[in-house]
């Protein structure tokens, strides 16, 4: 076998033939379909890579995507996004995140509006950039605001171990790492469910390993294919599903088998334990509250634990969507980023209204972005 | 948010376990905290918000490109016979 080039680990998942060849392989699958089958893509990155590629433009006409809620940025609730917008206005606090915070409004603004406010927020590329700047600034309390799914759950439980390994005494936590099989499991469970079959995130998968996805097999009868974020591999799922259901079979495969496997990285796993625990519930935008998608600091940790020490000042109060906003139902698959009144209108990406618009991975901002509305 | 990057590992600072990677001409480090497994240099792994989040199975995804590469000559050969069967079916040759 000739040696693997970082080139091929690219070009070779993005080759246009490919996706042409594949394309084929899938009209001619899809003519033994049995009905319609419409397939949902967890996660965000997947959605972008559909858009981006115009890979929904290549399906046959019985073979649909569903855009689903994998969006740790569109899914944060504008109550905790408060909580960090609060946070960055104390006098002695650096607040601390990753980029994709920066324009995601809360009720009083997005924390590039709390930065024009005075405040002081720092977005790092990644967590263990909050020790230098902690260490720069030692009479500053530093609060590191930790998002998204198990993908990046282990990177600051990594940062809690070097913070209690060295005893940083001035960095805090507030966390909003989320899961991804409850909300899953509650789109399933919800009436007017369409989802038929999952892509399974990849990332997440890495960390998490494809067991977890064991029970929508088992116990939903829907079929699972974990998915690489390249075109080629979106494709070769999409190949996988559709021979599944001709062949009426309904199993857990991993098409992104150079990253992913059963089992995933336990030493991620064991540090996530170490670390955290489940929190009783997380309210989802678009999806509402969903009880135990959502982990916490263990009490041990409570010391560090900005939630907790700074709990007289931040609000718990439920905020709701606005109002004409759908997305709920597009992240249940019942509706479509276009069939909404204020998409492309009043809800752009400059300025978003509902979840879904706020990050590239949404399904409205990438409907929006690249506009293939076939 | 959760695009990860395939990187080459270029040397290994053991002291600090973090790598420094090559991510398509870029240098860069990442941590090597969530990594329990043996890495080396010329390994490939994925990068993610500062940190190496596994190894890439070489064998593996040299295995999906080859059936990839067949895919594809297998429709190219299909394309070609469909267009002498075309040529073969051409109702305006003399």
């Amino acid at each position: 076998m000739s040696e693997l080039k970082l080139k091929d680990l690219y070009d070779g998942f993005r080759d246009p033939k490919a996706i042409k060849a594949l394309k084929k392989l899938i009209d001619e699958e899809s003519l033994k379909l049995p009905r319609k089958i419409n397939v949902m893509e967890v996660c965000g990155g997947h959605t972008h890579t559909i858009m981006k590629y115009g890979l929904n433009q290549l399906m046959p006409k019985n073979i649909e995507f569903i855009h689903g809620p994998g969006c740790p940025v569109c899914v944060m609730p504008k109550e905790r996004i408060d909580h960090a917008y609060i946070l960055s206005l104390q006098d002695d606090v650096i607040l601390v995140t990753l980029g994709d915070m920066i324009k995601v409004p809360g009720s009083n603004g997005s924390l590039q509006d709390a930065r024009s406010k005075g405040a002081d927020v720092r977005f790092v590329y990644s967590p263990l950039d909050t020790i230098k700047i902690a260490l720069e600034n030692p009479t500053k309390k530093i609060i590191f605001f930790a998002i998204g799914f198990e993908t990046t759950t282990p990177m600051t439980a990594a940062l809690l171990e070097h913070v209690t390994k060295n005893k940083i005494e001035n960095i805090l936590f507030h966390i909003n790492h989320i899961t991804v099989p409850e909300p899953m499991r509650v789109l399933l469970e919800s009436d007017d469910c369409k989802i038929d079959a999952f892509i399974g995130p990849s990332h997440v998968s890495v960390i998490t390993g494809s067991k977890i996805y064991e029970e929508f097999v088992k116990n939903y009868n829907k079929p699972v294919v974990v998915a690489g974020f390249e075109p080629v591999d979106v494709m070769q799922s999409i190949l996988a599903l559709t021979k599944q259901f001709n062949e009426q079979r309904c199993e857990l495969e991993i098409e992104y088998s150079r990253a992913v496997s059963y089992d995933g990285n336990l030493a991620a796993q064991r540090l996530n334990d170490k670390y955290f625990t489940r929190a009783t519930h997380f309210r989802w935008r678009g999806l509402g509250d969903i009880p135990d998608s959502a982990l916490r600091l263990k009490d041990e940790y409570s010391y560090l634990d900005a939630e907790i020490i700074y709990k007289d000042i931040l609000p718990n109060k439920k905020i709701d969507d606005h109002k004409l906003c759908i997305c709920g139902d597009i992240m249940r698959g019942v509706a479509k980023p276009n069939d909404c009144k204020v998409f492309g209108t009043a809800c752009k990406p400059s300025s978003p209204l509902g979840s879904c618009m706020v990050s590239s991975e949404g399904a409205c901002s990438a409907y929006y972005k690249y506009g293939n509305l076939l | 948010m959760c695009l990860s990057i395939p990187s080459k590992i270029t040397s290994i600072d053991e002291k600090n376990n973090i790598a420094t990677v090559d991510t398509m001409g870029v240098e860069r480090q990442a941590s090597l905290d969530l990594i329990d497994q043996e890495v080396k240099v010329g390994d490939y792994v994925l990068i993610h918000i500062g940190f190496a989040m596994n190894k890439i199975d070489e064998e593996d995804a040299l295995a999906s490109l080859e059936v990839y590469r067949e895919i594809i000559e297998k429709m190219e050969e299909d394309d070609r016979r469909q267009a002498i069967l075309e040529d073969d079916a051409c109702a305006n040759r003399a």
